[in-house]
């Protein structure tokens, strides 16, 4: 095998170990939407990077923070209904985005391979980073895990047995910044989301625990990726794109497989 | 009838949780004023009041999830509290199963949850699906995980909304037997006007103040408590109350209020 899928297999694979807890979390929570405005806000990160001469990995995951708290600051304003917040503030953090690196003269980048995704031309440095950002979310994810669950499932009762929602939260939405980051290479800032969330979305029907759903979703996560960088290598199609389609199928599959399971039953 | 000032609902020397002048404030809403309670060990008190009295928001303030803008809220020696929410809206995207939910709340051990669900009746859901459980069923489970640590205080917020009538009497029984094996203190907030009066120690009628407070028998005959509960007070008088033709001059702690609004002025 060329060193280069070795790599690229190491690298989605990462990313898929990641996505599947947090993926879970985010559909729980109902927070897609929340997750967009992180990948969408990264754009800027990326433009940032390239004015201040930082780290893009870094400048990505320090915008996601500004993002996360900027949206704690406006749920101030809850006659701004949380939605809408997440929608000025991924729209708006996409506009100047885009604006900023048009007015870079000097910097010719390819813009696509940011929004969709460059598995193939990542290097051992980026794995590096890629597996200390999964370390980090899977270390944390793993103390946290049941005061998180248990204040999903009620915010008070888990507040009686002393684990503040507001404060898992955040530390949640920090995990959620740096899988953003360091999934941008794997799949693209605008498909980020997807592997998050249709996993997750393929394993619920099939899950009767969390811990269940967060196993399958891995389960989908790892083909997808397998199946995406094939298709990918073999039809010379985009990468990112190539595992969400995977992925987008398995989901298929699964949901009419759940359809045909409840008509014959 | 002697007065106590402040009126404070319950005994006072061996309280587990006592509130004492407790106000809580929202939007520049005064939603509870001048709440003191003292709950203690082996006893039932039973918060009664019409919606937006402030019954949720005083099982908040007792259990620390809210604070006041004033007053204070003390647990004396620590005691562990279980709480017993009304319902859990589980969101249809988590699966989840009984025996996980009890898990989760980082107590016990398989034979613990196994024991605690038999213990409220619900021996037989541990593996079912905590989406495809019933009302009353979800009220057991919530109770049982309320149990795995032994509460010292339990705090249920309207422990029968949604179930029959048959099952609030149950349930109600069910708290009565945990009060007397535990000898725990229990806080709760009920609707139901009748079994409350059947099964509680002291019930405290709520209208954003202590309207009223003591044994079930003294509140009946309560103004303020006829005015608010009037109508559906008095059709269940006939069929639960034990008639008394005397006045309940031996239990001075209760049913005076020294500040009351002008809305509750009609003292006959």
């Amino acid at each position: 095998m060329d060193e280069f899928l070795l790599r690229a297999l190491a690298g989605g694979l990462l990313v898929a170990a990641i996505s599947a807890p947090l993926g879970c979390l985010v559909v729980w929570q109902r927070m897609a939407w929340f997750g967009s405005t992180l990948s969408h806000a990264a754009l800027l990160g990326i433009a940032l990077g390239f004015l201040l001469g930082l780290d893009l990995k870094l400048s990505i995951l320090l915008m996601s923070v500004a993002m996360t708290v900027l949206l704690l600051l406006m749920q101030r304003f809850p006659d701004i209904g949380s939605d809408t917040v997440l929608g000025i503030l991924a729209h708006g953090s996409l506009a100047i985005g885009l604006i900023a690196i048009s007015l870079i003269p000097s910097l010719r980048i390819d813009l696509m391979a940011y929004l969709f995704g460059d598995i193939l031309t990542i290097t051992w440095s980026d794995i590096g980073w890629i597996l200390a950002g999964s370390v980090v979310v899977m270390v944390t994810l793993a103390r946290i895990w049941n005061p998180l669950l248990s204040s999903i499932v009620h915010a008070d009762l888990a507040s009686v047995d002393g684990h503040q929602r507001g404060r898992l939260q955040f530390v949640f939405l920090m995990l959620l910044s740096v899988a953003v980051a360091v999934s941008m290479q794997v799949v693209g800032l605008l498909l980020v989301v997807s592997l998050l969330v249709i996993p997750a979305a393929t394993a619920r029907g099939y899950a009767t625990s969390p811990e269940r759903m967060v196993f399958l979703a891995l389960l989908v996560a790892v083909v997808s990726v397998v199946l995406g960088l094939v298709v990918s290598y073999l039809l010379d199609t985009p990468t990112g794109p190539s595992i969400v389609a995977a992925s987008t199928l398995l989901f298929a599959l699964a949901t009419i497989s759940r359809t045909l399971r409840q008509g014959t039953a | 009838m002697s007065v106590e000032a402040p009126a404070i609902a319950g005994m006072t020397g061996d309280a587990l949780l006592s509130l004492r002048d407790v106000h809580v404030t929202r939007g520049g809403r005064s939603i509870l004023k001048d709440i003191s309670l003292d709950l203690a060990a082996g006893e039932i008190i039973t918060v009664i009041g019409p919606n937006g009295a402030g019954k949720s928001t005083l099982i908040k303030a007792a259990l620390g999830i809210i604070d006041p803008d004033s007053g204070t809220v003390t647990r004396h020696g620590d005691p562990v509290i279980g709480y017993v929410p009304q319902s859990i809206a589980l969101d249809p995207t988590l699966p989840l199963t009984v025996r996980r939910f009890l898990a989760l709340a980082g107590e016990g051990n398989e034979r613990a949850w196994k024991s605690a669900l038999d213990r409220v009746g619900a021996g037989p859901l541990l593996e079912a699906s905590m989406h495809d459980i019933s009302g009353g069923e979800m009220r057991r489970v919530l109770l049982a995980r309320a149990l795995l640590r032994n509460p010292a205080v339990l705090i249920l917020d309207e422990p029968t909304a949604g179930v029959d009538i048959t099952g609030q009497g149950a349930l109600y029984r069910l708290i009565q037997e945990i009060r007397t094996d535990l000898h725990c203190a229990v806080l709760l907030v009920s609707h139901d006007l009748h079994v409350v009066m059947a099964a509680t120690d002291r019930v405290l009628c709520l209208n954003q103040h202590v309207c009223c407070s003591g044994a079930p028998d003294q509140i009946r005959e309560h103004p303020e408590y006829l005015a608010i509960f009037g109508r559906q007070a008095s059709a269940e008088i006939g069929i639960y109350r034990h008639h008394h033709d005397h006045h309940h001059d031996l239990h001075g702690d209760v049913c005076e209020h020294d500040h009351l609004p002008e809305s509750h002025s009609h003292h006959g």
